[in-house]
């Protein structure tokens, strides 16, 4: 049952990109001519491109990102993430579900409805990118697996192979990457298993060959490269609280009202502007307010954050 | 060996090491404006002038014990090196405050209730009266008491090295080994 959610906003929205790279060398003849002055009424225009959910650019999705089983610098996993080997691809589903078993990546695809789905990605870092994801939803397939009624929480893991992962000989976390999800979240029609960017197969610096993406939630909730997907009936562990639960709680909900113990959360800096990009205010759940809201109906988001 | 490194040390003027250190910092800013620093340049612009910095700074607490132990004498060129670990911190902080910020409540904001920033912040201003005071005319004005001041070098460096560690996301090495490497020339200066 896909196409239970729609965007408010579709491709016939989207700025042609001749006009998104014309801009932006405009902004960077003026700078270079050293009319730098002028920069802050230059740089309104890539603002404007990510206020309006225009996707980035397929460059700056695939070679700006934080996949710390590759090395921790943002070029990293772009340059050593091609080691992985992410065909063939099995993801385990167990726990409290009536068909636990090992589903070849394959035979999920078939059976799943794979859909466009432009999606704002907050990054808890302070950054943002607006990315059009190819997947289907995650509900669709917790169902081909069988939720039990007693099921209450979903957890996830990231595939570890340490020949092929050169970040994870570092102890940066606790390998494997895992994360996790209330039952309620992974159930909803926004919340996506990904396999695709801009209709091309997702390259493995995004997460290859299958990933989550909670688009409310802060982007480390969204685990990349998924081998095992678990239903449980308590809160399972996750790799960013274990390593520092005063700055990474079980929900990471994008809130500008709740700051990161080391940084504020009020506003982000949209990804594509350069080096005199502005900064955006920040939305509660990161604009999907309207959809996930009600998830959290009498939960202290600054005490559950 | 040594004598021969020495005689061309010798001829290197002082006025050539502060140009040959500010170009990083222009190469720098370049490649932030081309793109081709990262795709996200301005983070990335903060954190390579600070990291040069910090270098700068380690580089600048290494001209003791290069004299002592090896017998390298560089110590005409500690000055330009102090002066210039000032300029690249000073130009970190702008690109902090200018482009990264941005809004001066934040600014404010973030010294106060973030510890890295507060420390990073301290490092600065400690340094401020080092880098004024780094001329012929304030050494002989201050005397012994010139050398009191500029022992202050080493509880900036580490606080430099600790605003490193904790800025980072996750238990990161680089950070940590900038510390281990100034507490190490704390230690053996302590030692003598």
């Amino acid at each position: 049952m896909a196409y239970r959610w729609r965007p408010d906003l579709t491709q016939a929205d989207v700025t042609p990109q001749r006009d998104f790279l014309n801009r932006r060398n405009l902004t960077k003849g003026m700078v270079g001519l050293g009319l730098v002055g002028i920069g802050t009424a230059l740089v309104s225009t890539p603002l404007a491109a990510a206020q309006s959910n225009e996707p980035n650019k397929w460059e700056e999705i695939t070679g700006y990102n934080n996949y710390y089983e590759f090395g921790t610098d943002k070029s990293d996993p772009a340059k050593n993430a091609h080691q992985l080997t992410t065909s063939p691809w099995s993801v385990t589903i167990d726990g409290l579900v009536d068909r636990p078993a090992r589903y070849d990546l394959e035979d999920i695809l078939v059976k799943m409805t794979i859909e466009e789905r432009i999606y704002r990605l907050r990054c808890v870092e302070g950054w943002s990118m607006v990315v059009p994801w190819n997947g289907f939803e995650l509900a669709d397939l917790l169902n081909m697996a069988g939720v039990q009624s007693a099921a209450k929480y979903v957890a996830f893991e990231t595939m570890l192979r340490p020949d092929e992962m050169p970040g994870v000989s570092y102890p940066v976390l606790d390998w494997p990457y895992v994360e996790g999800l209330r039952l309620d979240e992974a159930m909803h029609p926004l919340t996506i298993m990904a396999n695709g960017i801009y209709g091309k197969d997702i390259p493995n610096q995004n997460g290859a060959p299958l990933r989550l993406v909670v688009p409310w939630k802060y982007g480390f909730k969204s685990i990349k490269s998924v081998i095992r997907i678990t239903l449980t009936d308590r809160e399972p562990p996750t790799s960013w609280n274990k390593a520092n639960p005063r700055e990474y709680g079980f929900y990471s909900n994008v809130n500008p009202q709740v700051d990161h113990p080391r940084w504020s959360q009020a506003s982000e800096r949209p990804i594509g502007g350069g080096l005199f990009a502005q900064r955006m205010p920040t939305q509660r759940f990161n604009g999907y307010e309207r959809e996930v809201g009600s998830l959290y109906d009498g939960l202290d988001l600054s005490k559950y954050f | 060996m040594l004598s021969a490194l020495h005689n061309w040390v010798r001829r290197v003027p002082v006025w050539s090491v502060y140009l040959v250190l500010a170009i990083p910092a222009v190469y720098f800013f370049y490649l932030a404006l081309t793109g081709a620093l990262s795709i996200e340049p301005i983070k990335a612009l903060e954190h390579k002038l600070g990291e040069f910095g910090l270098q700068l700074l380690i580089f600048g607490l290494f001209i003791t014990p290069l004299r002592r132990y090896l017998g390298l004498n560089l110590l005409r060129f500690r000055r330009a090196i102090g002066v210039m670990t000032y300029y690249y911190i000073t130009l970190h902080l702008l690109v902090w405050l200018i482009l990264d910020v941005q809004v001066p409540s934040a600014i404010l904001q973030d010294i106060v209730k973030r510890p890295y920033i507060t420390i990073g912040m301290l490092a600065f201003v400690g340094m401020t009266p080092l880098a004024f005071t780094s001329n012929s005319y304030a050494v002989r004005k201050l005397g012994q008491s010139w050398r009191k001041l500029h022992r202050l070098v080493y509880v900036i460096a580490v606080l430099g090295a600790v605003h490193f560690i904790m800025l980072v996301k996750g238990l990161q090495f680089e950070p940590i080994i900038y510390l281990g490497v100034i507490l190490t020339l704390l230690a053996l200066r302590l030692k003598s």
